[in-house]
């Protein structure tokens, strides 16, 4: 019991620090995810093109980010930059190296949705002499985006995750605050307990988000419910009637 | 000039650099050629080492996750699936920073091998468990007409087939394990990128030890994933 009221105390004392931490983690998680996305929209586009000119230096950028480990993207920005380029400060080196090397991450699932959208489609738009941004707009983007999606929640996820190390180059995060909290209370509170706990909600938080994401993205494409019926709190009855397969589909499918 | 470098535990490296005043020239090659010896030491003696070991570590541990997730009774496996979903989406760092203040008797580098064993196991058993529900119903079922045992139909039938299947993604992880032990930066085990800030702290150059870190990752992580490539091709063959 007096270890409870120890715990809380400790906790009620650190807690507007804590939430401070929490508060910039999830801004990290935010703003560098929306930007790797940008990144890894345009660098997948740029290496699922055929010009070569295109290609070779978005493959270029894409391997070099995703070779290097993300702390030597951090460290490199962080110390080796300001020698002859400009000094960023800490949140700027840490929205930087966490854009770029999940953006190239990115990249590749966005090229690999891409390739995936089947070829038929690809054609369909060189028929009716699409130009090419109404053809990704239109057509292909809409079909590779729930592709995409999984892939890209993952990310989402690990980008969080990454973001517990940029207190290396004191950026005072919700880890950096799990260990002043340390010097106080017991370990296994603060950083079992606490971190791990509030780590795992904001990352299920996401995946759950991005689950309806994907889903809207289906549901546009005809394919399974809508988000107002998965968000209904009524679980709805299916009411259709079950398909005979033995009638032959008209030609043109369910779409 | 020998500097005995600080480091947690009883991990501790001495690293000979040379005397530097000139702390402001861009680019050195002698700098670089003096400080490369003791950065590759530590891709060898930690990095590579950490990567091995915790590769082979959560490619067991992994595929015991996935059979247990499959035998063990419903209420057993979904809290399996919930302990390994926990501590796939929470940051290595915290679960490294967790054994190290938790388990202050245990060395570093042990810290290291089992916590990156633990993490990565839980993302292959997802890669095994999508390869054994990839063998077909009907092997199941074969093998329950020829009557085998269950550890026999494991052993003989369905984790032969579903291993096939999961070597490129497996090959995947134990890339991304080796690009994540820089983390090991938290606890202080004197991996590469740890040993480049070291000696920057004491020579104040960064750019030869950094950029040399990241070139050192690059290329070994660009040949491992040719390799990996490679397998899946010939895997892919071979059916």
């Amino acid at each position: 019991m007096r270890v409870l009221v120890n715990y809380l105390d400790a906790l009620s004392m650190h807690g507007p620090r804590l939430w401070d931490g929490l508060l910039l983690t999830i801004q990290l998680t935010i703003i560098s995810g929306l930007l790797a996305f940008v990144v890894s929209v345009v660098l997948g586009l740029m290496a699922g093109s055929r010009k070569w000119f295109v290609r070779i230096p978005a493959r270029f950028i894409i391997e070099f980010f995703r070779g290097t480990s993300l702390l030597v993207q951090l460290m490199w920005l962080f110390y080796v930059l300001p020698l002859f380029g400009p000094s960023l400060g800490a949140m700027l080196v840490a929205v930087f190296a966490l854009t770029l090397n999940y953006g190239a991450y990115g990249a590749e699932a966005v090229r690999a949705s891409l390739t995936s959208v089947p070829q038929g489609q690809w054609e369909a738009t060189v028929a009716l002499s699409m130009s090419w941004p109404h053809k990704i707009r239109r057509v292909i983007f809409p079909q590779a985006w729930a592709l995409m999606l999984p892939s890209l929640t993952n990310l989402w996820v690990h980008l969080l995750k990454g973001s517990s190390i940029v207190y290396i180059i004191g950026m005072s995060e919700f880890t950096f605050e799990l260990l002043q909290l340390r010097r106080t209370t017991d370990w296994f509170f603060s950083l079992a307990v606490v971190g791990l706990i509030v780590y795992f909600l904001i990352a299920l938080v996401l995946t759950q988000l991005m689950r309806l994401l994907e889903a809207r993205a289906k549901h546009k494409l005809g394919m399974g419910p809508s988000l107002k019926e998965i968000l209904s709190p009524v679980p709805k009855i299916d009411t259709t009637p079950t398909k005979d397969t033995s009638v032959s589909q008209p030609a043109g499918g369910v779409r | 000039m020998t500097m005995a470098l600080f480091a947690a535990g009883s991990i501790s490296a001495t690293v000979d650099t040379p005397e530097i005043d000139d702390t402001t020239s861009f680019w050195r090659w002698d700098f670089a050629w003096e400080v490369l010896p003791a950065m590759l030491e530590s891709f060898f003696k930690v990095t590579l080492l950490v990567t091995v070991v915790g590769t082979l570590i959560a490619a067991v541990l992994g595929l015991i996750i996935a059979i247990l997730i499959r035998l063990l009774p419903r209420p057993l496996s979904i809290l399996v699936t919930w302990i390994a979903n926990f501590i796939r989406m929470t940051p290595i760092v915290v679960q490294l920073l967790i054994v190290f203040y938790g388990f202050v008797w245990m060395e570093p580098m042990t810290i290291a091998l089992v916590v990156y064993g633990v993490h990565y196991s839980t993302y292959m058993s997802e890669v095994y468990r999508a390869g054994i529900d990839s063998v077909p119903r009907g092997q199941w079922e074969a093998s329950t007409a020829l009557s085998m045992s269950s550890g026999r139909t494991w052993r003989r039938v369905i984790i032969p087939q579903a291993l096939r299947s999961t070597v490129p993604s497996l090959g995947n992880y134990a890339i991304s394990m080796f690009k994540d032990t820089p983390f090991l930066i938290s606890i202080s085990v004197m991996e590469m990128v740890t040993t480049a800030l070291e000696i920057g702290g004491f020579t104040y150059r960064y750019i030869e030890t950094i950029t040399i870190a990241g070139l050192i990752f690059l290329v070994a992580s660009y040949f491992t994933a040719v390799l990996v490539n490679r397998l899946e091709k010939r895997l892919a063959y071979a059916y």
